[in-house]
């Protein structure tokens, strides 16, 4: 029998109350774990997102100039102008347009929107092939001179565009009402957006869309992998040149994948240190829920104090049962926390893998849940210090008048 | 050296103590310069009707409280000298107290409750189980040693106070009203089991405000008034 049995007596007995004014650090620790769990998979699944699309191109792209009142900025788009200077430039190697355009998709009677891209003619052809990795589960990829056909992203195979059945080789589809027929589909890319995407030679989408002279964005490969950062330097001089626009009102922007991945990261771990913001706020109520339960509860058991002390019992050994007693009320709530937070980190990444078509394998972390345990138990801990001091303060005899 | 020999025989001395409570502005002496000298092996009642300070007393003399003036000695340590955790350590090991509300911890099973005087002074386990096989035994309590305190009767309950006093083998047993809560059989079966733990040499200390209960068991009697001694009485008994 020690302090361990003597505050699981205890804690059997208390009620209901007790134990909802757990709910802070429940929910505090939840919703860390659950972050944790969370934000790593989704790291992982932005990353892999990146990866696709692959980490040795920079991206070119039109942005409304920082002028007038919000709203009345016009983008002046990229046009093949500004591809053909690029072209020229010596840190670049290749650089070719991408064209994305969202459209409506019918197959099976039924309508879906999604998006469309372009795959330019002869060299570009193979460069932007080598650069998504284009190989076919089924069929074949698009060459010079296809008109009238498309190959699609895996997820059309497997029916996971929401069409109620799977599109092969061979089938028809409409794409904003133009019969297309589909040559191949492409291998599972694990990412949202090449999973889900038509591709087609770039005259038809100019007559579907009729685009224009504009392009989304101009990927860019520089002569040297290793110099990515002076390519950009290049690229954004030239550009402002030749666009007429001067340092700091640019109206594009050349961004190089590590720069956009680490973006993406800075948002990422914004939402997080909110999260634990809102966390260790939740954690603090929690704690004082723990104070006042702990309180409470001294005065309650101001008797059995007066006993305890009466058959031997020191100041320090008082103290020592209410202090870890509201270390495992903390541990308590803080094992519910974890046990919600890992089911909900688990499920919500098995959620993301679903919607982006991801094989990211959620992880649990045996350090997270560790540390959470020990950091609930001292949190409890902690918040007991108080009423534990007052319990062991008790004179006897007055607390044996109960 | 009879006087040496005297001193050597007392075993609690309260000298000229004095306890006093405040009530708002007022000083009430609940207790009011009282001197008792409890020799070793002696059955001591403490009587006096309520308000008399009896239970004040009974509290000075367990160490439970310390008095606002005079001194305390137990086995000629002056406790009044001690800091509260020597003196929580003094009352573990020296006395054991039996109460009118029999005061279990109602948490804890009935052996629980006997174990727990020994594991606050920190005896090892297989020492403790050990020792409360043999006290629940005497008590006649194996039978109910599983259960809790409010499932078992009252004179049950005492007697699983008798044997928790009896954990660390103390020394003194003081005794606050014991039978006032229980039937007067019950009671009588109690003052027994006193009596047969003051046959062993245990010293007994009881405070009861009955005239009968006292010289019925009690070989010496201080009776108290308004916080004094009003007089002390020693009864004969048969051995």
């Amino acid at each position: 029998m020690n302090y361990f049995v003597l505050a699981y007596r205890n804690l059997k007995k208390k009620g209901i109350r007790s134990y909802l004014t757990l709910l802070g650090i429940c929910i505090g620790i939840l919703a860390i774990v659950s972050l944790i769990t969370l934000g790593n998979g989704l790291k992982t699944a932005v990353s892999s997102q990146f990866g696709v699309s692959s980490t040795e191109l920079i991206s070119v792209q039109a942005s409304g100039g920082n002028f007038g009142p919000p709203g009345t900025d016009t983008v002046n788009p990229l046009t093949s102008y500004d591809l053909e200077e690029i072209k020229k430039l010596s840190s670049v190697k290749e650089a070719v347009e991408r064209i994305i355009v969202s459209g409506k998709l019918e197959f099976n009677n039924k309508v879906i929107f999604g998006y469309a891209m372009n795959i330019p003619d002869g060299d570009d052809r193979d460069f932007v092939y080598n650069q998504i990795e284009a190989k076919t589960t089924t069929g074949r990829l698009l060459k010079d001179g296809d008109s009238g056909k498309v190959f699609l992203g895996y997820n059309f195979y497997v029916d996971k565009v929401g069409i109620g059945k799977p599109i092969l080789p061979g089938n028809t589809v409409k794409i904003q009402d133009k019969s297309f027929e589909v040559v191949g589909i492409l291998e599972k890319k694990g990412s949202f957006i090449m999973d889900n995407m038509a591709f087609m030679n770039e005259k038809d989408l100019q007559s579907l869309f009729n685009h224009g002279d504009e392009f989304n964005l101009i990927a860019v490969l520089p002569t040297d992998k290793e110099n990515m950062e002076r390519a950009k330097e290049d690229i954004e001089k030239l550009l402002r040149r030749i666009r007429n626009v001067k340092i700091g009102s640019e109206d594009f922007t050349v961004s190089t994948p590590e720069a956009s991945l680490a973006q993406v990261n800075s948002i990422l771990n914004a939402i997080q240190i909110f999260v634990i913001l809102v966390a260790s706020i939740s954690i603090f109520i929690g704690a004082i829920g723990i104070i006042n339960t702990m309180t409470t509860s001294v005065l309650e058991r101001k008797k059995e104090i007066g006993i305890m002390k009466a058959i031997g019992a020191t100041n320090n050994q008082i103290f020592m049962q209410f202090f870890v007693e509201s270390g495992i009320l903390g541990l308590i709530g803080g094992g519910i926390g974890i046990f919600l937070g890992v089911l909900i980190g688990y499920f919500g990444v098995v959620g993301i893998n679903d919607f982006i078509g991801g094989d990211i394998l959620p992880k649990i972390n045996f350090f997270l849940i560790f540390f959470s345990l020990l950091g609930s138990f001292l949190i409890g801990a902690i918040a007991g210090i108080l009423p534990a001091m007052k319990a062991a303060k008790q004179n006897p005899v007055e607390a044996l008048r109960g | 050296m009879k006087k040496q020999e005297d001193s050597e025989k007392i075993i609690i001395h309260l000298n000229n103590v004095e306890k006093h409570y405040f009530m708002g502005d007022n000083v009430v002496k609940a207790v009011d310069g009282i001197s008792i000298d409890i020799k070793r092996g002696d059955f001591v009642a403490v009587m006096g009707p309520s308000g008399s300070g009896k239970s004040t007393a009974m509290n000075l003399i367990g160490s439970l409280d310390m008095p606002t003036r005079g001194h305390i000695f137990l086995d000629k340590e002056d406790i009044s000298l001690l800091d509260e955790s020597e003196l929580a350590q003094v009352r573990g090991k020296n006395i054991g107290f039996i109460f009118q509300q029999f005061n279990l911890i109602s948490t804890l099973t009935v052996r629980e409750n006997v174990i727990l005087p020994m594991t606050l002074q920190g005896i090892p386990e297989y020492e403790r189980e050990e020792k409360a096989d043999k006290i629940l035994n005497r008590l006649d309590l194996r039978d109910r040693e599983d259960h809790y305190p409010n499932q078992i009767s009252g004179g049950q309950q005492q007697r699983v106070a008798i044997a928790r006093a009896l954990a660390n083998d103390p020394e003194v047993i003081l005794a606050d009203e014991p039978t006032g809560n229980l039937d007067t059989k019950t009671g009588l079966k109690v003052m027994d089991f006193l009596t047969d733990l003051n046959k062993e040499g245990r010293t007994i200390v009881f405070v009861t405000h009955s005239p009968e209960l006292a010289k019925k068991y009690a070989h010496t009697i201080y009776w108290l008034k308004d916080g004094k001694i009003e007089k002390i009485t020693k009864e004969r008994k048969k051995e």
